[in-house]
């Protein structure tokens, strides 16, 4: 294999400066990680989910967003500092700044600058639009540390607007059914309902109680999630001709039996395979991701054009393979606990 | 195609029967011919257009993306159709939105496929559809549509469309060719119901409903063996004859032999058995018969040791006339007249049981020990032949009651020697809202011949895969019999059978016709 690197033999290896851990990248010379699955002593988040940001660190930096989720998920941290979009600071020996990744609300890649040479820690992106969060911004670097959760070329999300059509069609063909939308209940579900909204759905929409307060705090960040009210005991059996929303793993669960005959619906980027759909016993899938497809993937790469690919989750086989047939290095770096089943 | 993909698609995740039927109905009304025709012929397996090769499908594919990737989608998806769907590169410049070719001219394409012209026909219909449509296209074009929907559940769909009934779609069924034409213009109400006298079509067979308590008066009912063979049907018009089993399909070409020997004009209804030398010259048990069923072509070897007969207890066609309307007394005079002109060696008739009383019949029913019995039918006298279960016309009263018929859901590997095979399988019976409930597992009771018979029904009807487990279309009837059947909070259905095996294949069955969660729960004896 042809690397691209391969212009600069006298230098030291590319990126010798981060350690990629199981357990998450250890950036040596700011003697800080990113997204570490177990608790450190100083820790940068890129994103809210809980497969990246964890509880128990003694200090973190995220933007305010990510921050302010934390706070919601796990109560107080340790030492906060916010990293504001686009600002450069200093950590020991390293210039960070964080930068948006489009993924949700608060999502960050993370900009790694030491003794000239640039590292983007992307943790999990998308490229197409997202009413409730920053568009990524693409940094050409010399290292991309990107994910791929959908790195298969069979991954071609359709548009939103098609799929939010499909939900809005499937209600207004089942007035006596209600339409159950199992979400990710950070992201995914404010996203889901802003797009409803936009497509002039103005209805009341009922939530899970699991998702009340982070839509609470997409509200306070400038979300107008419009009128959502909570599912109870009362008005379960009362919801005809509504639009449902709750976690995935509630859609099957005695909570939704209860409901008036639900039309079982699910956004997510799996929903693109027939049989993950069946796993979930879903009858309306909507193809929805926060994450990047394949286009959106390689297209990224291309754009930030590294010298050197990293690859932290996901089917990494078939992107690692696509570098190759593009002639541009790539590695794996076989992070743990990163599988996103839901979204 | 947009509106078949998205009907094909939509029945992929649709469950319950009832939501299938009206999914179909709806798009009967909806769309026009020929395409609803095309569509209803690919729904009930009529439209086997086996055009093209996998093969064909997957060099196509990997002329547009690298061979390396593609093998790594299709392991990671599992069927290569929808695989390619996904994979196939949007053509540039192409309008958006895009127009997609109706069905109609895709199958008009696809059927006049010119010898080598698979690749160039294929390539300009791909770029013509989006992932659904292609999905669709290659699952055509390959003749490898399944979708776990039975041709009955189809014609349901249909009567329910049009607001007929289903019996009388099944009357004529077997007269139409896709896209059935007459078929719609009739459930529109623009023409009369066709009619197909001249030739040998099926007609939907009188069935019986179990005897579950009390007696019934032998005054108002006859009493006959219930056959352990396959219900048949022998019609003969024009001089062309055709067997029908019970799901309404033909299988002449898998008893050409009785076939052959139907001498007169008739539409005839027994039940098939085999009766040969190595059977004794006596009418042998289901297992005999196992081994003529679903053969395409019959050996000479199988003709000369199961050799086959019907063994005949209805009438239904007395050359051109119809013998329905009439009393059971009546055609069963007919039918006794008619046995003269059939030769003995390939049609005898089923003989009536004399019996005092009821309870004299229970005791000759407790008695009877041939193979080749199942237990008992009792008819209505005055009965005339009406299609379907009408209440309190025939009963069946089987001998062993604890035998419930599920249809087979999953399989899974078995393990040792059977490590090949997919030996374990786990059944269900309907649920009241159409919806079918797994109610046991078995892996026993079955044949190394059966064995091989099912796996490979398995193989070839795997509509998905979990690991070492495969979901199969719901369409193969499983005879199961167990020692008892209990209530259990773990199971979905609510019940648990004691001892399950399998005790019979029933290839001659209609899934829907399947035992209900009710009737298995009748038989629980627990106190509540
Ligand atoms: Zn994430
Ligand atoms: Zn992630």
């Amino acid at each position: 294999m042809i690397g691209r690197g391969s212009h600069m033999p006298n230098m030291v290896t590319p990126g010798s400066w981060i350690k990629p851990f199981p357990q998450g990248i250890y950036v040596e010379p700011g003697d800080f990680w990113i997204d570490p699955s177990a608790p450190v002593d100083r820790a940068l988040v890129t994103h809210g989910h809980a497969d990246h940001a964890r509880s128990g660190h003694k200090a973190v930096m995220a933007t305010s967003g990510t921050l302010a989720i934390m706070a919601v998920r796990y109560g107080e941290a340790g030492v906060t500092q916010v990293a504001d979009y686009g600002t450069q600071q200093r950590v020991g020996d390293v210039d960070v700044r964080f930068v948006p990744a489009g993924h949700v609300l608060g999502s960050a890649q993370i900009v790694l600058e030491h003794q000239g040479e640039r590292v983007v820690v992307s943790g999990d992106y998308k490229r197409r639009p997202d009413p409730t969060c920053a568009p990524f911004e693409p940094v050409p670097c010399d290292i991309f540390v990107t994910e791929a959760t959908f790195g298969l070329p069979v991954f071609r999300h359709p548009d939103t607007v098609d799929e939010i059509a499909k939900a809005l069609a499937t209600l207004a063909d089942n007035p006596d059914r209600c339409v159950l939308i199992g979400a990710y209940a950070l992201g995914k579900a404010q996203r889901v309902i802003m797009e409803l909204r936009a497509a002039g759905h103005d209805a009341p929409i009922y939530l899970h109680g699991a998702m009340q307060k982070l839509c609470d705090l997409y509200r306070e960040f400038g979300c107008d999630l419009g009128d959502l009210r909570p599912v109870t005991a009362q008005n379960k059996a009362d919801l005809r001709g509504a639009i449902i929303l709750c976690p995935p793993s509630a859609l099957n669960d005695r909570w939704a039996r209860a409901l008036p005959d639900p039309v079982t619906a699910m956004a997510s980027g799996w929903m693109r395979i027939r049989q993950r759909a069946r796993q979930r016993n879903v009858e309306l899938p909507l193809i929805l991701s926060d994450h990047a497809d394949w286009d959106e993937l390689t297209q990224t790469i291309r754009q930030v054009d590294p010298g050197e690919v990293w690859i932290t989750h996901g089917r990494e086989d078939a992107l690692l393979r696509w570098c190759a047939l593009h002639q541009r290095r790539a590695r794996a770096l076989d992070l743990v606990g990163r599988e996103d089943e839901d979204d | 195609m947009r509106r078949f993909s998205d009907l094909i698609d939509r029945l992929v995740y649709t469950r319950s029967r009832n939501a299938k039927v009206k999914l179909i109905a709806d798009y009967l009304r909806a769309t026009p011919d020929p395409d609803r025709g095309w569509a209803l012929a690919s729904l009930t397996g009529q439209l086997d257009l086996a055009a093209v090769k996998p093969a064909l499908v997957k060099a196509l594919i990997e002329e547009r993306v690298d061979p390396e990737l593609f093998r790594m989608s299709r392991n990671y998806v599992g069927d290569l159709a929808e695989t390619c769907s996904l994979l196939w590169p949007e053509p540039p410049g192409r309008p958006t939105p895009v127009v997609v070719p109706p069905l109609g001219e895709v199958v008009e394409t696809l059927k006049a496929l010119p010898r080598g012209q698979g690749a160039a026909t294929m390539t300009t219909l791909m770029d013509r559809l989006d992932v659904p449509g292609r999905y669709a296209l290659i699952k055509l074009a390959t003749g490898a549509l399944r979708i776990g929907i039975s041709a009955r559940l189809a014609k349901t769909a249909f009567a329910q469309a049009f607001d007929v009934d289903v019996e009388e779609v099944e009357e004529i069924w077997h007269g139409l060719v896709p896209p059935y034409l007459p078929l719609f213009q009739w459930g529109e109400g623009h023409i009369e119901r066709p009619r197909y006298d001249d030739i040998p079509v099926f007609r939907p067979f009188m069935l019986a409903h179990p005897l579950e308590d009390g007696a019934v008066d032998l005054t108002d009912y006859a009493a006959e063996w219930k056959w352990d063979g396959i219900r048949v049907q022998i019609a003969r018009a024009g001089g062309e004859t055709r067997l029908f089993s019970r799901t309404g399909d033909d299988i002449t070409n898998s008893f050409p032999e009785v076939a052959e020997a139907m001498p007169i004009d008739a539409v005839l209804d027994g039940e098939l058995l085999v009766r040969g030398t190595a059977q004794g010259n006596s009418a042998a048990s289901f297992n005999a018969l196992q081994q003529r069923l679903g053969r395409k072509a019959v050996s000479g070897a199988m003709l000369r040791d199961f050799p086959a007969f019907v063994r005949l207890y209805d009438v239904l066609y007395d050359g051109a006339q119809d013998l329905r309307g009439q009393p059971w007394t009546e055609r069963r005079e007919r039918l006794e007249a008619m046995m003269a002109r059939l030769p003995g060696e390939r049609f005898d008739l089923s003989g009536l049981i004399v019996a005092g009383d009821f309870a004299q019949l229970a005791a000759l029913r407790e008695g009877a020990r041939d193979a080749s019995i199942e237990g008992l039918m009792l008819k209505r006298r005055d009965s005339l032949y009406s299609a379907g279960r009408k209440v309190g016309l025939w009963y069946k009263w089987k001998r062993d009651p604890l035998v419930v018929d599920c249809v087979m859901m999953y399989a899974q590997r078995g393990s040792g020697k059977r490590s090949s095979f997919y030996s374990d399988y786990t059944f269900g019976c309907w649920s009241e809202d159409g919806t079918l409930l797994p109610v046991g597992k078995a892996y026993s009771g079955f044949t190394d011949a059966e064995l091989k018979m099912l796996d490979g029904f398995v193989r070839n009807n795997t509509v998905a895969k979990f690991g070492p487990v495969r979901e199969v279309t719901k369409s193969l009837v499983l005879e199961v019999a167990f020692d008892s059947v209990h209530r259990s909070k773990r199971h979905k259905s609510g019940v648990a059978m004691r001892f399950p095996r399998i005790s019979r294949i029933r290839t001659d069955k209609p899934a829907e016709e399947a035992d209900t969660l009710e009737t298995l729960a009748k038989l629980i004896t627990d106190p509540v």
